[in-house]
């Protein structure tokens, strides 16, 4: 694990992508492949489910460090990450250890789940004995869930294509799907996983390709004039709906459904694995739950998301359908290199072929001009959609957000906005540890005895500046009027424009609603508090 | 007894000998423990400091009237028997002891446990009360031994010198760029300094501390020379036009706020190298348990939890409210990049 620890800080301290690459490509060339499956799994975004609590994680690190548990939650509170905490408040180590990943993994850290208390005391303690900072943060995370790494996926790709000697086009093709835990052999990544991905290319190469999806194409947001993208007659124009992404695949007589996340997600949506498509079939599309003619809004969607085990009630009451933008395979032929309205055609005759209402075919927007196009997209928000997708005729499905091979853009409606009061802060996570940057919002409501009462509606932590975000980090100090843990109520002073994606009624919050994405589209100093938007400018937006 | 020193509104002041300690308003009489903006200011009647900080103090408050005096040596006003000691946190830092009627407190300024051989080593000094900074007071701050760390520098330099890159380490100017040209492999390859960097070069190189020969970017007039230099620099020179001749460089920043992944991201830098000139965790731990002190009182930093921890582990504990920063952090604000805020320093500047 040391090995795989060191790659980790390497990839951490360095925001070079040059020297993110070296690292990889040095850990890859020389890593044994039982421990090297593991690292692609975790680089690719792989998430390990927690094994262990982190009452206990926690519970056991102050044990073992000999702090006063306060003294350990002010310490969590300058960090702000439970396993950099742990890393850091612990003694040194007394001795060092050569366990590679591969058994840490199966024969360590899996044992752990579910344990008995005491077991996991003694495990830790003995580990915390034998690992050093670095592993012991990364053990931290591995245990602890949510371990993320400072790499993005493509970098991955080309370090593990370049340490093969392949195309990059075909490592990402390979490494679909392989950070999804019920998609392949329970034992996690093995060695020969790890070998076939780095393999020569092979003449069977589409027959290992099991239910892997494709890399998905994305687009791009429209920030020209459409005017400037010639005729509208080289683009096919569909709506942009809020669902998930998502690709249905057909082969070996079977149907595999796969996020965008590329979480395999066929159990959770029945009624679109069980849409019948002709043998070696893949779609791309978005799923959305649907009610009687419109999509219904993201919040029904949610509820659907979270579950394993899907009733009758929830299938009857909260239906899903494929909207299909797509077609990547056919007649087990990738055809990603057949221009968009080719595709378009054949996608076309798969939906006819298929006739079941659960899969929809994205409707095409036809129209001469530009501003006609403008005028109809403005009634998007009536047709729960985000505005339009834009795609050349010509395009190639690409992989990822390229551009080489035809583009996609995204020409979406402006978001909702109000404007509202900062009145609750707290301290960041990761790089915003120390620093108030996650807020809390509210608008103006008058009670039945006719006081303006400022009701909170929205926490956001984004679109500030690092610049802005140190103005608004001091002004929240100042005028903090209580602290509650790492949390500071503030004197209501500053207002800020909100924007967000959606609106639904809501029994959860107090405001009555919750919005979706709110993020802050920008400062308004010009406002004074008592200008700030009212609840029922909000309550006006549900439709 | 009364208390000897108390806090004012004008800084930390000593009542029977009618002076101040790193006052941050004008006042008559001025005991100063460092030449750091946030210690040393303008302004004051009479300026007292160790002798091998009086060069900095008037290079960089002008022309004052200050009397040096060499530690260990002690001079008495009003009743009060005063003498400086090294507080080994950067050229000429002291810690201030003052004896009156058999009763001794010490105000530590700001300092560091570990030697450096930049400036003389910190001497625990025996008090009834200690005055103690707090900046790095959490579990969570331990330093690596500066060997450790000065050999991750070279080594980055190093790596980018044989791939043809500029290095350029960002650091306050005073105190931490000699550190790190004192410690750093010089045969790696030419050091340049920033303007700011080499008046205090200078001062240093006079005091007899070895710095090893440096360069003013605009004397290379051949740009290759660049891919094999480390340039040390203040943070304010972070994308400024004067970064634009080093050409493909890799970055880095020296400070203790560099422990935490979080300070380190936000500096988006490609390096961050912890290396403090203040007292870790187990640094004022120790430097509190040597001064045998029963009474601690805290200053600048994390004062709530050092106070907490001090009372809960059988010492006196209190604090004062100052105005003192420390020097990386305001580095920091220059930048304009954000830092770690510490609530003890609040109150005067809010």
């Amino acid at each position: 694990m040391r090995d795989f620890a060191r790659l980790y800080a390497e990839l951490d301290e360095t925001t070079a992508t040059n020297r993110k690459l070296d690292a990889l490509r040095n850990y890859f060339s020389r890593t044994p492949p039982q421990h090297a499956a593991w690292a692609v799994y975790f680089l690719a975004g792989g998430k390990p489910r927690q094994t262990v609590p982190t009452k206990l994680l926690r519970q056991y690190a102050i044990e073992y460090g000999g702090i006063a548990e306060w003294l350990f939650d002010e310490s969590y509170h300058a960090v702000g990450d439970l396993a950099e905490t742990i890393a850091h408040v612990l003694p040194p180590p007394k001795q060092t250890s050569d366990i590679g990943l591969a058994e840490w993994m199966t024969e360590r850290i899996a044992p752990l789940r579910g344990a008995q208390p005491e077991k996991i005391r003694d495990a830790l303690f003995a580990w915390w004995d034998q690992t050093d900072w670095r592993e012991r943060f990364l053990l931290m995370k591995l245990i602890g869930g949510g371990f993320r790494v400072g790499v993005s996926k493509l970098l991955v790709t080309r370090a593990l294509a370049e340490v093969a000697e392949l195309d990059s086009k075909l490592v990402a093709q390979r490494l679909m799907g392989w950070t999804d835990g019920r998609a392949f052999n329970q034992n996690g990544p093995t060695s020969d996983r790890y070998m076939q991905l780095i393999a020569p290319i092979s003449e069977d190469e589409h027959q290992l390709r099991g239910g892997q999806p494709y890399p998905f194409f994305l687009a791009h947001p429209l920030n020209v004039e459409p005017q400037t993208l010639g005729s509208t007659t080289d683009w096919l124009v569909e709506w942009k709906y809020d669902g998930i992404r998502a690709q249905l695949v057909r082969r070996t007589n079977q149907n595999w459904l796969w996020s965008r996340g590329e979480d395999l997600i066929t159990d959770r949506f029945p009624e679109i694995a069980s849409i019948a498509l002709p043998e070696g079939t893949v779609i791309d599309g978005e799923i959305l739950i649907w009610k009687t003619d419109l999509p219904a809004s993201f919040a029904d969607l949610q509820k659907r998301i979270g579950r394993k085990t899907i009733s009758a009630k929830m299938l009857a009451e909260l239906p899903a359908v494929l909207v299909a933008y797509d077609v990547l395979e056919h007649e087990g032929v990738d055809i990603r290199a057949t221009p968009q309205a080719s595709r378009r055609a054949i996608l076309e005759n798969i939906v006819n072929y298929a006739n079941n209402p659960t899969l929809k075919l994205s409707p095409l927007i036809t129209t001469d001009d530009w501003q006609t196009l403008a005028t109809i997209r403005e009634g998007s928000r009536s047709r729960v959609v985000e505005g339009m997708m834009l795609k050349r005729a010509d395009a190639h499905y690409g992989v990822g957000r390229t551009k080489d091979v035809g583009v996609w853009w995204k020409w979406k409606i402006d978001p909702y906005a109000v404007d509202a009061v900062l009145i609750y802060a707290q301290a960041g996570h990761g790089r915003r540890a120390s620093l108030y940057t996650d807020y809390t919002f509210a608008v103006w409501d008058t009670e039945a005895d006719g006081k303006r009462v400022l009701v909170p509606f929205a926490k956001a932590y984004s679109g500030l500046t690092d610049a802005e975000i140190g103005k608004v980090d001091a002004a929240i100090r100042k005028t903090t009027v209580e602290k509650f843990g790492p949390v500071r109520s503030v004197k209501p002073t500053m207002v800020f424009e909100i924007g967000f994606e959606g609106i639904a009624k809501s029994t959860r919050h107090k405001a009555g609603i919750a919005v979706r994405f709110p993020r802050i589209l920008r400062i308004r100093d010009d406002k004074l508090v008592e200008q700030a938007d009212t609840l029922d400018v909000l309550k006006d937006m549900l439709a | 007894m009364a208390d000897m020193v108390v806090a004012r509104k004008e800084g930390l002041y000593c009542v029977p000998g009618d002076f101040y300690i790193d006052p941050w308003r004008p006042v008559p009489r001025a005991i100063i423990t460092h030449a750091h903006s946030d210690h040393a200011r303008v302004g004051h009647g009479h300026y007292l400091a160790a002798a091998p900080g009086v060069g900095i103090l008037k290079s960089r408050l002008g022309d004052i009237n200050i009397d040096p005096l060499p530690y260990g040596e002690p001079v008495t006003h009003n009743g009060v028997t005063i003498s400086l000691h090294p507080a080994g946190h950067v050229l000429g830092s002291a810690q201030v002891r003052m004896e009156y009627r058999g009763e001794v407190w010490v105000a530590s300024g700001d300092y560091k446990v570990e030697s450096d051989g930049t400036c003389a080593a910190f001497e625990p000094i025996r008090c009834d009360t200690f005055i103690t900074e707090s900046t790095f007071g959490l579990p969570i701050y331990r330093w690596q031994a500066q060997a450790e760390i000065f050999a991750d520098i070279n080594q980055w330099w190093r790596r980018n010198a044989d791939n043809g890159r500029c290095s350029v380490l960002f650091c306050y100017s005073f105190g931490k760029a000699q550190r790190i040209l004192h410690g750093i492999d010089e045969s790696i390859g030419p050091i340049v300094c920033h303007g700011a960097v080499e008046p205090l070069n200078r001062v240093y190189r006079e005091a007899g501390v070895r710095i090893p020969d440096t360069l003013a970017a605009s004397d290379i007039k051949d740009k290759t020379v660049f891919q094999r230099a480390l340039v040390i620099a203040p943070p304010s020179a972070g994308g400024s036009t004067w970064m634009r001749r080093f050409g493909d460089y890799s970055d880095a920043f020296a400070s203790g706020w560099m422990q935490l992944r979080g300070a380190r991201r936000r500096r988006a830098v490609d390096r961050g190298f912890v290396l403090s000139d203040h007292a870790d965790w187990p640094g004022l731990m120790q430097a509190i348990k040597a001064s045998e002190a029963q009474r601690v009182i805290v200053t600048h930093g994390q004062i709530p939890v050092m106070v907490r921890w001090l009372s809960q582990n059988g010492w006196d504990a209190g604090a004062f409210e100052t105005e003192y920063g420390d020097e990386d952090n305001e580095a920091l604000v220059e930048a304009p990049a954000l830092e770690e805020n510490k609530p003890g320093t609040q109150v005067g500047n809010a």
